[in-house]
């Protein structure tokens, strides 16, 4: 909930951060390195890049030889292509880096990727960004790795593997109950091959799945009636958060309730769970990064907690998950820089991307690893997943960790609890 | 029993897509105007009991009562002052002129407040039901149908039986002879469009307290409820709760047979109905 207060700091805020980026192309010097940076930062998309100016903040006082050029990416890919053209071909930016949904990363990376600009992405699984970026998704054989696109973030793997970790720690009828979106991410979730119906069936849990729905639907009777009469104990998905809290209201108006609900996307944000009431208590869902995660920066050297509560001050607003990422985007593109000579020259950046071994505040971030198919060996770094549960204090949610045999040098803060 | 399920949602959740409509279909009725803005003008009603409820601390109801009067007051100054210099024989100004207000509206509040979902806490009336035999049924999409049909019968009382009501209905019929007759019709219009604001906050209480809103929820709300118009009938407000119902029961039912046929089927609804009475079900006005 918000008050007066709030609206007329986040007008200030808002202002400011309209005067600070009007400010920043002006103050362009010769010998400053160049970096493109494109987010969501207005449109359905916009909670993911709420950090943006608190991050932007931060790395202008470590890195004053920076001079970041942000762009807005509208939540529209097309709006990020054109902007990642501009950046390029008027302003000349020596490195790209994005942020947010493959909505975002994947036209922008296709631009860097034809125009041979290196480009470092973060905040999507790495199938959808590395499939959707082919010319033929639906052949494995014919894709190829890029020369200057890179990546870090976890993939559907790990998901599916903290999920399935979350759900054995209680005893259930192993009946999960599916709620697919037909989007991007619904249909790579669902998928029979890449998806979770293989690597469920795999481990004796039967996928109920009544099939794709539009976003912003307004009624899930059919959903519910089929979870019902098949009594499932699970409900798992990846729906948008207003489709989650009608979903939900409707399920707990006809009267039934699962013991466990792991959902994805909808939930990410600490407003969204609130929007529930006293009804998001123990819902769970994958943690990519927390204050309790055991790293810290190489840019400032604070640690994860340092950085959270950084936000929370300045901001007055509760932290959330993308922050550690894009604090680890300008990490990699500080370090990358400091080892390369000649900064304009954009094969070398792009080789001293791959060679990176960095710890950074969302962990080790290394390419070329095994931990991946050979295809995507190359452009793809991944880092660690756990999985957490909402848990209500007071009036506000905090997110616990609960199952970390995914990443056991996270520290879990409890155990997996059943939706009461 | 299934199918009675899927009956009894689809009709409930017709009523709220009336209540969507509602205000569009008075607007449209009276004016032939064709408001692009009203599901950004409903989310403003939501973002206003919204900032109500946290400072006052009060229940949402009570909120949309303080809010109304600020609501008709926006309704009457955006078309005393905007909308009325746009009519006229060309039917595109009004149209370019909602289109701008929605895309202004919805940068307006992503400024102020943020991207992110808001829901108007309702508390236990959320999430309870009321046995009926072997089903449950939620009391707050009950609640909505009643609220529409309500709604509904309090805009015809006025329509038909006020002398406001005779303005309304003269101005539709034909602007020059009512202005003959000592109405203007510039400010006739005025209050029509507070009054469409007036049932559109109505709208928006419904809508924040079913599910979470943010500021570009508005225009795919307004696809359903510019079908239910149409598939009423011009002028028609009990057709415009019809056309809601007959969308509502497509979409349930389409979504009974397979989740990705359920906006399919009401888009296929509002085409078979267009194609067999291309005036709609109950139309009024003869143009």
């Amino acid at each position: 909930m918000f008050t007066r207060r709030d609206i007329l700091k986040s007008t200030a805020a808002t202002g400011a951060a309209a005067l600070s980026s009007l400010a920043t192309p002006a103050l362009a010097t010769g010998a400053k390195i160049k970096l493109g940076y494109i987010s969501p930062q207005s449109g359905p998309l916009a909670a993911f890049s709420e950090a943006d100016k608190f991050i932007l903040d931060n790395v202008a006082m470590a890195r004053p030889d920076f001079e970041v050029l942000v762009k807005d990416s509208q939540s529209n890919p097309n709006r990020a292509a054109e902007v990642a053209k501009e950046l390029i071909v008027d302003d000349g930016v020596e490195m790209m880096l994005v942020a947010s949904t493959p909505e975002t990363t994947n036209p922008v990376a296709t631009t860097c990727e034809l125009e041979e600009i290196p480009c470092l992405s973060t905040v999507a699984p790495w199938q959808p960004w590395f499939i959707g970026q082919q010319g033929n998704p639906g052949d494995p054989n014919s894709w190829e790795p890029f020369n200057y696109a890179y990546h870090f973030f976890w993939g559907l793997e790990d998901i599916i593997a903290v999920f399935t970790n979350m759900w054995n720690q209680l005893e259930t009828n192993k009946k999960v109950g599916a709620l697919y979106p037909n989007d991007g991410d619904g249909n790579a979730w669902g998928d029979p091959v890449v998806g979770f119906p293989p690597a469920l069936t795999a481990q004796g849990y039967s996928l109920i799945d009544p099939g794709r729905y539009q976003n912003l639907t307004d009624d899930f009777t059919a959903q519910i009636a089929a979870f019902k009469s098949d009594d499932i104990d699970i409900i798992t998905g990846v729906p948008i958060p207003p489709d989650f809290t009608t979903f939900w209201t409707q399920m707990k108006q006809q009267g039934f309730t699962p013991k466990v609900a792991s959902i994805g996307k909808a939930i990410l944000f600490p407003v969204a769970v609130e929007a529930l009431g006293k009804d998001g208590h123990n819902l769970s869902s994958e943690v990519w990064w927390s204050p309790s995660h055991p790293f810290s920066s190489s840019l400032d050297g604070r640690s994860s907690a340092n950085l959270a509560e950084g936000f929370e001050t300045a901001t007055g607003r509760q932290w959330t998950q993308p922050i550690g990422f894009i604090h680890a985007l300008f990490e990699v593109a500080a370090n990358v820089m400091d080892r390369v000579d000649d900064t304009s020259n954009g094969d070398a950046v792009a080789e001293q991307i791959f060679e990176t071994k960095l710890d950074t505040i969302v962990g080790r971030l290394e390419w070329g690893s095994n931990d991946l198919p050979p295809f995507a060996a190359r452009n793809v770094a991944k880092t660690p997943l756990v999985g957490g549960q909402w848990r209500l204090k007071g009036e506000s949610y905090d997110l616990v960790i609960v199952d970390n045999q995914t990443a056991p040098n996270i520290p879990t803060g409890g155990v997996m609890e059943e939706i009461m | 029993m299934i199918w009675l399920e899927t009956l009894i949602q689809g009709i409930l959740l017709g009523g709220l897509y009336a209540l969507f409509a509602a205000g569009l279909s008075l607007v449209f009725g009276i004016m032939r105007l064709v408001n692009l803005a009203h599901g950004d003008l409903i989310v403003v009603g939501a973002y206003m009991i919204l900032i109500i409820v946290s400072i006052l601390g009060i229940n949402p109801f009570v909120a949309t009562f303080i809010a109304a009067p600020g609501m008709f007051a926006l309704g009457w100054l955006l078309q005393r002052f905007v909308l009325n210099r746009t009519l006229g024989d060309d039917i595109l100004p009004p149209l370019l002129v909602t289109f701008g207000l929605s895309i202004a509206l919805q940068n307006a509040l992503l400024e102020g407040f943020s991207a992110d979902s808001q829901r108007i806490n309702a508390g236990a009336l959320e999430t309870a039901s009321i046995p009926v035999g072997s089903l449950s049924i939620g009391i707050m999409p009950l609640l909505t149908f009643a609220t529409a049909i309500l709604v509904i019968f309090g805009l015809n009382q006025i329509i038909f039986r006020t002398a406001l009501g005779r303005a309304f209905r003269a101005t539709s019929d034909d602007p020059i002879t009512a202005s003959l007759m000592g109405i203007r019709p510039s400010s006739v219009f005025a209050i029509v469009t507070g009054l469409a604001m007036l049932v559109a906050i109505i709208a928006a209480l419904y809508l924040g307290m079913r599910a979470s809103f943010d500021p570009s929820i508005g225009p795919v709300r307004l696809i359903y409820a510019f079908e239910a118009v149409i598939i009423g009938g011009l002028g028609s407000l009990w057709g415009t709760l019809l056309g809601g119902i007959i969308i509502g029961v497509a979409q349930t039912f389409g979504a009974a047979i397979n989740p990705e046929w359920q906006i399919l089927a009401g888009h296929l609804a509002f085409l078979a109905v267009l194609l067999l009475r291309p005036r709609g079900l109950l139309p009024r006005a003869v143009d």
